[in-house]
């Protein structure tokens, strides 16, 4: 089988994002990860190619930097990658999904394609749907359970409070991943040496005849949202601090 | 007067309070003719309730295999944009609603956000979060129609009562579907999800086990419209199932009252319920990060705290 893996750099989860001017973020000092939901991306094609055979891509649309990144996913497995170098912080989603579908088209045929449900930076929550629209094939995002064979997916996500869907595509389709799907595997010394003698084949949008100006989203402003201050510490016996607690949230803030 | 098209979404044919919220964003103080979409059921059960917050359109739409096909459900909403001349169309961040609008976006080539604090239609702007909660971005959709959709409760509802008429909607044969929804798993407990509530307690790691989250299911209950939620330390202990977890790569929610029971208070929880409007912290740690971005804490031991919250709620 032949799979793509798109995955996302972006900032650790964990790093502190220094809003700089009107619109950017301090992207030196922040260290830079796989998108978390793109690990359990990687390792469904992985663990796909390991009982079908086949190759697993890993396709990325990032800076020169995001080499990092691919090169932590063919330590899981991947044995390729593609990259579309872009500069800027921000891509519009529609602009990141035709620079997928032009380097997987140019790459090869897929059998599947795996992304993870959104990205933790941008939380856009669509290019999945984009891809897949792009390159006229069915999609199903948020996947926690999946089973592949006969030329067809069957997917169940999460609809609510536990309750699921099961949902059905014939492939080739695209797979959006989400927690619960997989355990992503750390990757042993050996794999991580390995990986980096692996191809990565790169490319610029133009290319591949993508113009970002032609994007319909404008990121106008980037605020930083301060974290709450002067916490009341409530004082006094269990009774008493629990008693209290509840004269606040009823009198004073009326939540309750 | 702008048309602004609302997707209603009705769960176990009970339609869901988080609407109204939504509801209140597309009639931005009555500036805006509101049409509720309503795509099962019937327009006489809803009627009332959507109509006290601004929808003046109820419109009902219904086709063949619609309910098992989100695309289908996706060309229902394209053509209602072009049929009532939307300029804007929302619905909630829900899981089907974020599925339906991406499909519909995608389907279209037309700009969408997700996840929205804020829409201003006449401006064509957004507000929503980037980085996980750590910062705001407001972005402009360069596009005729916008489309939205809108973290649950993030917009608080305000009562605008107006006179509704409801129109039945049978757009013309839409293109095939390509996935199909084959079956319905539900959870079998009258549990509310997360992302509905008004209030949510969640417990850390210190629970200790499944059956201690009683402790909070009880207190939820006294609460009131209130759910349970876990931390990932918690689930990935096997204390509790990941539909539960809030934070980065569990849910977002936004509820009038977050207690947060035994919780450090890390950056990734917080991502998931930084736009809470109250944070309550309860930890035996004096130094958890928490008490030093919650709203009230006390120092203690949730297996105390908690039951005689519940004892105090009861009593009252």
């Amino acid at each position: 089988m032949q799979i793509y893996v798109c995955v996302k750099h972006v900032p650790d989860t964990a790093a502190s994002i220094k809003v700089v001017g009107e619109k950017a973020f301090n992207d030196s000092t922040c260290k830079f990860i796989a998108n978390p939901y793109d690990e359990y991306a990687i390792e469904a094609a992985v663990q796909t190619v390991e009982k079908e055979g086949g190759e697993v891509v890993v396709v990325t649309v990032g800076p020169e930097a995001a080499v990092a990144t691919m090169r932590g996913a063919m330590a899981m497995g991947a044995h390729r990658g593609v990259l579309v170098k872009v500069d800027g912080q921000f891509l519009d989603s529609d602009i990141t999904s035709q620079a997928l579908k032009a380097a997987i088209e140019k790459d090869g045929t897929p059998d599947l394609i795996f992304t993870g449900k959104s990205a933790v930076d941008t939380e856009g929550f669509q290019t999945p749907y984009r891809l897949a629209a792009a390159m006229n094939l069915p999609v199903i995002n948020e996947v926690l359970k999946l089973t592949v064979g006969d030329g067809k997916a069957v997917a169940e996500r999460e609809i609510g409070a536990g309750s699921r869907e099961v949902l059905e595509a014939a492939m080739p389709c695209i797979l959006g991943a989400t927690k619960g799907l997989n355990e992503p595997r750390y990757p042993k010394f050996p794999d991580i040496m390995k990986a980096k003698k692996k191809e990565i084949k790169q490319f610029t949008l133009s290319d591949l005849g993508i113009d970002a100006a032609a994007a319909k989203t404008e990121l106008l402003k980037l605020e930083a949202v301060p974290e709450r201050s002067g916490a009341k510490i409530i004082e006094g016996s269990t009774r008493e601090r629990v008693l209290e607690l509840v004269r606040i949230l009823r009198e004073e803030e009326k939540v309750l | 007067m702008a048309n602004i098209g609302v997707l209603i979404e009705i769960e176990g044919g009970e339609l869901k309070a988080t609407n109204y919220g939504v509801l209140t964003a597309a009639s931005e103080q009555g500036k805006n003719n509101v049409y509720a979409i309503v795509m099962e059921g019937t327009a006489d059960a809803v009627k009332d309730e959507l109509s006290a917050y601004g929808a003046s359109k109820i419109v009902t739409a219904a086709g063949e295999g619609l309910k098992a096909s989100p695309d289908l459900q996706a060309s229902v909403l394209a053509a209602a944009i072009q049929e009532y001349a939307l300029s804007g169309l929302i619905g909630l961040a829900s899981a089907r609603g974020r599925d339906v609008f991406a499909r519909l976006a995608a389907a279209k080539n037309l700009p969408l956000a997700s996840d929205c604090v804020a829409v201003n239609f006449a401006e064509k702007t957004v507000r929503k979060s980037h980085f996980s909660g750590k910062t705001t971005a407001t972005i402009r959709l360069n596009e005729d129609v916008l489309l939205a959709t809108i973290r649950p409760n993030a917009i608080e509802p305000v009562g605008a009562p107006v006179d509704a008429e409801v129109l039945n909607f049978r757009p013309e044969a839409l293109g095939p579907g390509r996935v199909t929804i084959v079956e319905t798993k539900t959870a079998g407990t009258d549990k509310m999800d997360l992302t509905e509530a008004g209030i949510i307690i969640t417990g850390g790691r210190p629970i200790g086990s499944a059956e201690n989250y009683k402790i909070l299911e009880e207190c939820a209950a006294a609460l009131g419209s209130a759910a349970v939620g876990a931390s990932r330390a918690a689930v990935d202990a096997g204390f509790a199932p990941h539909s539960m977890q809030v934070g980065q790569t569990g849910k977002t929610v936004s509820p009038k009252l977050y207690i947060a029971c035994g919780l450090s208070g890390s950056v990734q929880h917080f991502a998931g319920m930084k736009t809470s409007k109250v944070i309550v912290a309860v930890n035996t740690d004096k130094d958890a990060p928490i008490f030093e971005k919650c709203d009230y804490g006390i120092i203690g031991d949730l297996f105390e705290v908690i039951p005689e919250l519940t004892k105090v709620l009861k009593e009252k």
